[in-house]
């Protein structure tokens, strides 16, 4: 049990590349952290310098109150689930089990023990003298888990480890990892891509863009409350929509237009927006915000035409077009949208997020910071 | 014009010829067979040149030699076991075969032991592939030039006079008695010393081999060792290494044939003397130096059971690494 922290870290490979930038995070003991981003961002490269695996460039780095920046990994006491599982093809599941317990001494019957409850936590128990090649996809993910079990690390940091499995078997596996956080009480840092995954297991999320971590926070934080357009578009699914719109000020009007729409302005955001008089601002609107039928006085309406339908059950999500702008929209279904059907849609003007166009920052969090 | 270059011109242009015409005539006959068969027939007669040249310049002389073996050297009347009888009562037979084991044994280790060291360090350098061309190098040179190269490094003069020979020179200058390399047979040093001289051709073939064995472990497996725990010896003990076993097998195969037909580094450097005679120089020498066809057979004979149930091995492995594949 212990917590993570970096302070200003930062890695750099030669030639001048930066992978993570000044990176401050503080991981909590017994939390599960996710670290999400698109590919290359440097959530890896930073789970990789918990494990010991790449090297801290500058800052510091601390595991519980121990600085790791130049201990071997062995001597860190964190396990690691990798993405293609790692596991050792010549040993059978027992020994990929026991293999790190042999390597420190513990006691024969410990070993036993350890291994027999992973065997059962996982249900690994008719595989333990299975080689890995003789494992499903499925299987061998419990195996890599159960590693990491006996050895009761002090941190547990899973490096993409669902990616490589079909989607009905990657919703058990991350029910089984959060089971298993529960039961374990210990500190997770786990790494995706997949924002779904980074929303439904992360007690915290940490986005990083571009090596420079973006905001840290619960996953409603992040929905509620992205700190950026970044933030905004890549939390939530399907993607926050954009639209690119010119604040204006007239006769003590603040408003948001642009080529194919005009919001009003809400009071709360009236000074932000006026100060941006004559630059653009980015309105984001979730496409589950949208809603069908007449807009209320001060709402504002989006009026589009229908491209496509993607009919979900529950919901249908909904395409459309107007002028320049595509717009996505998340429905009732019982609405029963066709393609062509041109539709006036109610923007709920209180969720609409807004970004300064330069900084990308959002407008609408930092009213609420201030507040 | 020469007549040399008449014949080479004739060989360059002729075979293929011969080959092509030979492809298309059995195309034009295979169109003549029933549709059904043809993809039957049709690659039986397209591996048969190889087959023949297989048989004539492989299967047939081996039953030859066979043939000799079993005859008097005249080849005018069979004599049954009695040169096999020979060479197992032969001491310098017997003497050549015991160098053949100190070949097999020491050339496969030193071959394994730097190829595999060597392999693990360029692994790290970043003139990976330079370091790779250089000690693969001498694998490019003949066996006999190697010897020539090595004849001038063991080279010996009595003391006092200069040496030429370079490791006499190095010896020399640190005030120790030049060493005969060659001809010091005492614990089979001289062997030892042409087994270098091999080691240092074959190293390169172990190292290449063994050095894309290694860039194929997937690197994520020695990084779950070491964060399971395991320091940089115990990763390369319990994890590469284990998983080398398969690609150091087919290197040690290859190198006990290599070794067991060891021949033009003992005939150029010492022509087997001083105890250094191996199998195939044994066989040359009945052969060529003595005319006796007989033993010589026998004892080609004798080297290529020996090296049967290597092959064996050998093509076994291979089998097995397909089938994993």
């Amino acid at each position: 049990m212990a917590t993570v922290t970096f302070d200003h870290v930062w890695k750099r490979y030669s030639g001048d590349v930066v992978a993570v930038q000044d990176l401050n995070l503080d991981i909590r003991d017994e939390e599960f952290l996710v670290l999400v981003g698109p590919s290359g961002c440097g959530k890896t490269t930073s789970l990789r310098m918990i494990a010991g695996l790449e090297e801290v460039t500058d800052g510091t780095l601390k595991i519980g109150e121990r600085v790791v920046n130049d201990l071997a990994p062995k001597d860190r006491d964190v396990a690691m689930v990798f993405q293609s599982y790692a596991l050792y093809p010549h040993m059978s599941v027992r020994d990929n089990l026991s293999f790190g317990l042999k390597l420190r001494k513990v006691p024969k019957p410990e070993i036993e023990r350890r291994v027999q409850e992973a065997a059962k936590i996982l249900d690994l128990g008719a595989l333990l003298d299975r080689k890995p090649k003789q494992l499903s996809g499925g299987q061998r993910q419990r195996v890599a888990l159960g590693r990491a079990i006996v050895r009761e690390p002090a941190v547990f940091l899973m490096d993409e480890p669902l990616s490589n499995l079909d989607a009905k078997l990657r919703a058990q596996t991350r029910a089984q990892i959060l089971r298993l956080h529960q039961r374990l009480a210990t500190t997770f840092v786990y790494v995706t891509h997949d924002q779904i995954e980074a929303m439904t297991m992360g007690s915290r999320i940490a986005v990083m863009s571009a090596g420079l971590l973006q905001q840290v926070g619960p996953p409603q934080e992040l929905y509620d409350h992205p700190i950026n357009k970044f933030v905004a578009g890549f939390i939530g699914s399907p993607a926050m929509n954009f639209i690119e719109m010119t604040a204006s000020r007239s006769d003590g009007k603040v408003q948001l237009t642009s080529q194919d729409f005009t919001f009003p302005v809400p009071d709360r955001l009236r000074e932000s927006v006026a100060a941006l008089s004559g630059n653009t601002v980015t309105v984001g609107i979730r496409p589950e915000h949208l809603e069908l039928g007449e807009a209320k006085p001060g709402d504002a309406t989006l009026r589009a035409t229908t491209d496509v339908v993607e009919y979900l059950g529950d919901e249908e999500q909904i395409h459309l077009r107007a002028g320049e702008t595509e717009i996505i929209a998340l429905v009732n279904s019982s609405a029963r949208v066709r393609p062509g059907d041109v539709l006036e849609l109610r923007v709920p003007i209180d969720r609409v997020h807004m970004f300064d166009d330069q900084s990308g920052l959002s407008l609408t969090s930092r009213e609420l910071a201030a507040a | 014009m020469d007549p040399r270059l008449i014949t080479a011109v004739i060989v360059v242009v002729g075979v293929p010829a011969v080959l092509v015409g030979y492809i298309v005539a059995t195309e034009q006959l295979l169109r003549l067979a029933p549709e059904r068969v043809k993809p039957r027939i049709r690659p039986w007669l397209w591996l048969l040149p190889a087959f023949a040249f297989l048989f004539v310049f492989l299967v047939y002389p081996t039953i030859r030699t066979f043939i000799y073996s079993l005859q008097n050297s005249a080849g005018t009347e069979w004599v049954g076991l009695r040169n096999y009888f020979w060479f197992f009562g032969s001491s310098g037979a017997l003497d050549a075969l015991l160098n053949n084991v100190i070949w097999v044994v020491l050339l496969t280790g030193l071959v394994l032991g730097f190829g595999v060291l060597i392999a693990v360090l360029v692994d790290r350098v970043r003139y990976e592939s330079v370091a790779k061309s250089v000690i693969f190098l001498p694998l490019a040179i003949s066996g006999t030039a190697a010897s020539v190269i090595w004849l001038f490094m063991f080279s010996y003069q009595p003391p006092g006079v200069a040496q030429t020979g370079t490791l006499n020179a190095i010896v020399t200058s640190v005030g120790v008695a030049p060493v005969t390399y060659l001809q010091t047979s005492a614990f089979r040093f001289n062997t030892i010393m042409l087994i270098i001289v091999m080691a240092w051709m074959w190293t390169g073939f172990g190292m290449v081999i063994i050095s894309a064995a290694l860039k194929g472990i997937n690197p994520e497996l020695l990084e779950a060792a070491r964060v399971d725990g395991a320091s940089e010896w115990q990763v390369f003990r319990r994890i590469t290494f284990p998983l080398l076993g398969p690609t150091l097998a087919v290197v040690s195969t290859t190198v006990t044939i290599t070794a067991l037909k060891a021949f033009d580094i003992v005939y150029v450097m010492t022509n087997g003397a001083y105890n250094t005679n191996v199998i195939a120089n044994e066989m040359w020498q009945e052969m060529f130096n003595f005319g006796n066809f007989a033993h010589g057979s026998a004892v080609a004979i004798v080297l290529m059971v020996a090296i049967i149930p290597v092959m064996a091995f050998n093509i076994q492995r291979f089998r097995a690494q397909e089938a994993i594949r």
